[in-house]
């Protein structure tokens, strides 16, 4: 597990809005990010990075308070930055930089002395593996190294919480794998707390012990994901024999969440214990025949739909 | 598991305290520019006139015959920092202060800088040592030597004695120069991403006040609006702290105004420009 105490919370926010270029961003937000490896999850322009910028001090909240690591982010501000790394989503370097000198840098501006900062530098840069790349000026960089090299910007310093926003962004599969895969080493083998903001559900169902769901502002599910995978609903594989489309309609009506897939099968998310029984029932009751009927394990794809659409 | 496993290991080392990130900007963006030959041989060359002045005051000190047109008085040293701040402060600030947000601008390095435990302030200020340094290096710095020259060559303290006012003079003078040129370049710079723009758009500000003053003196015949020129509001303070007679006859108190509410401004400007996010409203 990521940390001894994993039920301690590293950020907390009661009742937080921001509000970005005249838009709400953030709505009334409370939620709890517990210690450990926790997926920020939610579609493009759900308030993600806006959560982790405010998180960060960039953006002062309208109402509400926001602690990390227990400390006040009004109050605290250079305390918690100087505890935390922060990857961005965006590519972001110091110009003119090789590898090892931009990250050594981070290092003296988080409060590293000199000597220490280059040689956790080399350290960071071999362990996200640049090491052979590491003197080479990061503008040459491809999109994956540079992924690479904000991470290892966000870890010199040995911060105690990681924000990273949208790590695998233009990664390619090998690339995307070993970046999960440094992910998930951090906060399971190195015991750093770490909030993984993406839309990317795979990721963060790699990733992540803990998920906290955001949709347009607001937070719509969080908790354990075995949790929420788990709860309230069953999850059935469904293929007829029928007019497909009129019975998805009639499941909708009922209340039941159905999406299509690749093929001519349906996933249909059924609230309850009874789900099978319920699906026959009303196959019966529209004249369709039910020509496959599975269940299914709940993925994190079926909690964030549901989250979403039930908002 | 990913490759180089072993290597990441915990920091328990010794962490400076907050408020210092500021000397590793400037130290950083100092060191930057002396790795540059070609502006290692510009501050050379900044310092052409400060070897012409040691040579005039060598001799002037030495042989009565040149000191009888050639005398080294207080003007001197004012005349010497009118000529840096003519062509090597220009030079300088463009050069050095061009990039100086604006590349960070360009390679999102705001939100790197701004994550790190340092504050808006803490950057400026770094940015602005940076250039301050190097252009007190072509002001300041010379201008003292040659007092100590002076001194020197001549073998008494006599004429330090008679015109000790030149210490906060040229103190003063100097600090002016770099105060306006530093803010003005750097609020310039966190206003664009292309440092080429910045660098055409202050050689603008300059060049076009003087122009408009210049113009509208040809015309008139008064200098009472020299305060719309941010290089004559710098001519006429440095006279007035000189003891010299001001060349023009806007009063000095507006052109201190002018060049308070000019920093003033490039503060403002600044603290809209340096931040973590970029708001678009």
């Amino acid at each position: 597990m990521a940390t001894s105490n994993e039920t301690a919370p590293v950020v907390e926010l009661n009742n937080v809005t921001v509000v970005y270029a005249k838009n709400v961003a953030l709505r009334e937000v409370s939620a709890t990010f517990h210690a450990g490896a926790i997926g920020l999850l939610g579609p493009n322009g759900a308030g993600k990075s806006t959560l982790l910028k405010s998180l960060l001090g960039f953006l002062t909240p309208t109402t509400g308070k926001m602690t990390v690591l227990g400390l006040d982010v009004a109050t605290s501000p250079l305390e918690i930055r100087s505890r935390i790394g922060y990857m961005p989503e965006t590519d972001g370097h110091i110009p003119g930089m090789n590898a090892v000198s931009f990250v050594a840098y981070c290092g003296q501006l988080a409060g590293l002395p000199a000597v220490d900062a280059m040689q956790r530098a080399h350290e960071v840069l071999y362990y996200v593996g640049l090491g052979e790349a590491r003197y080479r000026n990061v503008e040459t960089y491809s999109t994956g190294m540079k992924q690479r090299i904000k991470l290892a910007q966000a870890l010199v310093h040995d911060p105690d919480l990681l924000f990273l926003d949208e790590p695998t962004n233009g990664m390619d599969p090998k690339g995307r794998d070993e970046m999960l895969a440094l992910v998930y080493d951090l906060a399971h083998n190195k015991q750093i707390n770490l909030i993984l903001s993406s839309h990317l559900l795979p990721d963060v169902e790699h990733a992540c012990d803990r998920v906290v769901v955001l949709d347009k502002g607001q937070v719509v599910a969080q908790g354990p994901i075995d949790e929420l995978k788990g709860r309230r609903i069953q999850v059935f594989e469904l293929r007829i024999k029928g007019d497909r489309l009129r019975f998805a309609e009639t499941l909708r009506r009922e209340g039941f969440e159905c999406h299509e897939t690749d093929e001519d099968i349906m996933r249909v998310l059924v609230p309850g214990e009874d789900g099978g029984r319920s699906l026959f029932a009303l196959a019966t009751r529209e004249n369709v025949q039910v020509r496959h009927l599975r269940p299914s394990v709940p993925t994190l794809e079926d909690v964030f739909a549901k989250a979403v659409g039930e908002e | 598991m990913p490759i180089h496993d072993q290597t990441y290991r915990r920091y328990g080392g010794r962490r400076d305290v907050v408020g210092r990130a500021w000397q590793v900007i400037a130290r950083n963006g100092i060191l930057t520019m002396v790795r540059k030959r070609l502006f290692l041989a510009l501050l050379l060359a900044a310092w052409v006139p400060f070897v012409v002045q040691a040579i005039i005051i060598y001799f002037s000190t030495n042989f009565a015959q040149v000191s009888s047109f050639l005398a080294v008085t207080a003007e001197r040293f004012r005349t010497f920092l009118e000529w840096q701040q003519r062509l090597p402060v220009f030079i300088i600030t463009v050069w050095v202060g061009a990039g100086l947000i604006a590349n960070d601008k360009r390679a999102n390095a705001l939100q790197i800088y701004l994550s790190k435990p340092l504050t808006r302030f803490e950057y400026i200020t770094g940015k602005l040592v940076v250039l301050g340094v190097f252009l007190l290096g072509v002001t300041l710095l010379p201008a003292f030597l040659l007092l100590v020259l002076q001194v020197s060559f001549s073998g008494s303290f006599t004429f330090l004695r008679q015109n000790l006012y030149l210490f906060p003079a040229i103190t003063l003078t100097s600090f002016l120069q770099v105060l306006l040129s530093a803010f003005l370049i750097l609020a310039l710079s966190s206003m664009s991403k292309s440092s080429r723009y910045v660098a055409i758009l202050y050689a603008g500000v300059m060049f076009f006040t003087d122009a408009v003053y210049g113009i509208i003196y040809a015309i008139t015949g008064s200098s009472s609006l020299s305060w719309i020129s941010v290089a004559a509001n710098l001519r006429q303070l440095g006279d007035v702290i000189f003891r010299l007679q001001p060349r023009y006859s806007t009063p000095a108190a507006v052109s201190l105004l002018a060049v308070i509410v000019l920093i003033g401004l490039s503060a403002w400007v600044l603290e809209r420009q340096v931040r973590g996010v970029e708001v678009v409203s």
